[in-house]
């Protein structure tokens, strides 16, 4: 029991794809000028990680390893538009805003990243635990990079005005570097320095 | 049979092609029906945003109920009766040999190659009194081609609104045209000037206010050069000769008489 419960909690802080292994980091910087558009963003991360880590892990007796890769890309690849398909018809708002982006999953290195590393060898149960491990460490910091965005950038969470800014005759002069997307680098950055403090084991050696 | 070999492969590659196309083409299919819905409602949504008719409180379809959808020749400059306003689709009638055009390399600022000879214009009526025109343009951007409405006031200069319904720009950079405040800034703006030449023009940084050439500059867009060149260009183009010019002229100079 306690192996499944480090499969799925050890990529939230230990191991977080971002925090540590820094893969994902292109959307990451895209979508998390809003909340809204992040919870989303993030609930298709965590279904595509999870879907592809099940899938991958069920067949991953029969594949040959010669055409391992475009398997997983396959998979990858199918559980993204239907993901990018079902949220143009239910969450077409959202899915405006996020536009190429669900279809950028596909190219998120943390998802193959799984599928190769973990999915490849280790039994659905386990997997699937690990993709949505992954999927929370992606979420986490991407809620955390838009959270400031959001609340520094429009004085706005979840739309909801927090900081009444002067744009509509409130006091707070919003931060219009947060709206642009080399904020979530210095965002980003920090909260590795944060996360590095914490867990100092994380800190790689200077060579 | 092992797991490497020849056949292992090729059976392995099309039995996963054939799981993974059924899955993707159901979803495309179950869902395509709600799709088309929301593209519609969101066309009109548009529509009524680019006329400034629209409040969000109340039912797309009772808001529409204002608008006269019509279609325009744009060879002949004037109406026509040859399609049904309702089902017209300008997009599939740009691929049609029949009813496209194919654009000049050198007339073809917008970068579309061609397209419908046939445009569906959008009345605002008040009393029979045309309030306001709405047409539709689209031209290239940096990654995509950019779909959006342009309300013109009654004296068939003035904009009264400018808005993009579809385009694959990058969020928060070229996807700013979304922006309200960016949007806010086009009414008012004018597109001719004295001598009936297409004037305005989105700049590379902000409109200089008290420049006597303001009312035919829009601001560009941080960190999207291309993008805001695009909308640019586009309207260039659809504002132009071989746009709607002469049938503004015309529509102009004859009213709405039918």
């Amino acid at each position: 029991m306690s192996k499944a419960k480090d499969v799925l909690l050890d990529p939230i802080f230990n191991k977080n794809p971002i925090g540590l292994q820094i893969l994902g980091i292109c959307s990451a910087l895209a979508v998390t000028s809003k909340l809204e558009t992040v919870v989303v963003m993030c609930l298709a991360v965590i279904f595509v990680l999870a879907g592809s880590n099940v899938s991958v892990s069920l067949i991953r007796r029969q594949v040959p390893s010669s055409i391992r890769i475009i398997v997983e890309i396959t998979i990858i690849a199918t559980l993204v538009i239907i993901v990018d398909q079902f949220l143009k018809a239910y969450a077409f708002g959202i899915s405006k805003q996020l536009s190429v982006f669900v279809g950028l999953i596909i190219t998120n290195c943390i998802v193959l990243g799984r599928a190769e590393a973990f999915a490849m060898k280790n039994p659905p149960g386990l997997s699937f635990l690990d993709g949505i491990g992954n999927g929370l460490g992606y979420s986490i910091v991407l809620i955390l990079v838009a959270f400031f965005r959001e609340l520094f950038g429009a004085g706005k969470l979840l739309g909801f005005t927090i900081l009444h800014s002067t744009n509509d005759g409130g006091w707070y002069l919003p931060n219009g570097l947060m709206l642009l997307p080399p904020s979530a680098f210095f965002i980003i950055g920090l909260l590795i320095w944060a996360l590095r403090s914490w867990k100092i084991e994380q800190i790689e050696e200077e060579n | 049979m092992s797991r490497d070999s020849t056949g292992k492969i090729l059976s392995v590659a099309f039995l996963l092609c054939l799981v993974c196309s059924i899955l993707v083409s159901t979803a495309a299919v179950v869902l395509s029906e709600r799709q088309e819905r929301n593209k519609i409602e969101e066309k009109r949504k548009n529509i009524l945003q680019a006329a400034g008719l629209y409040q969000e409180d109340l039912s797309i379809a009772e808001q529409y109920a204002r608008i006269e959808q019509r279609i325009v020749d744009l060879q002949s400059a004037w109406f026509t009766e040859q399609f049904d306003p309702a089902t017209f689709d300008s997009r599939a009638a740009a691929r049609a040999p029949e009813t496209s055009r194919v654009i000049p390399e050198s007339l073809d600022l917008a970068d579309i190659k061609s397209r419908s000879r046939f445009k569906d214009v959008y009345l605002v009526m008040d009393d029979g009194q045309l309030q306001q025109l709405i047409l539709p343009v689209h031209g290239k951007g940096l990654w995509s081609t950019m779909y959006g409405f342009v309300s013109l006031a009654s004296d068939l200069n003035t904009v009264n609104g400018f808005a993009f319904y579809e385009h694959g720009e990058t969020p928060g950079l070229g996807g700013e045209i979304d922006n309200p405040n960016w949007k806010q800034q086009w009414r008012g703006k004018k597109i001719y000037g004295e001598a009936g030449e297409v004037r305005i023009k989105v700049l590379k940084g902000a409109v200089d206010k008290t420049s006597a050439d303001a009312v035919y500059q829009a601001d560009g867009l941080a960190g999207s050069t291309l993008t805001a060149r695009g909308v640019d260009n586009l309207l260039k183009y659809w504002m132009g000769e071989d746009g709607y010019q002469p049938f503004l002229a015309r529509l102009q100079e004859q009213g709405l008489k039918r």
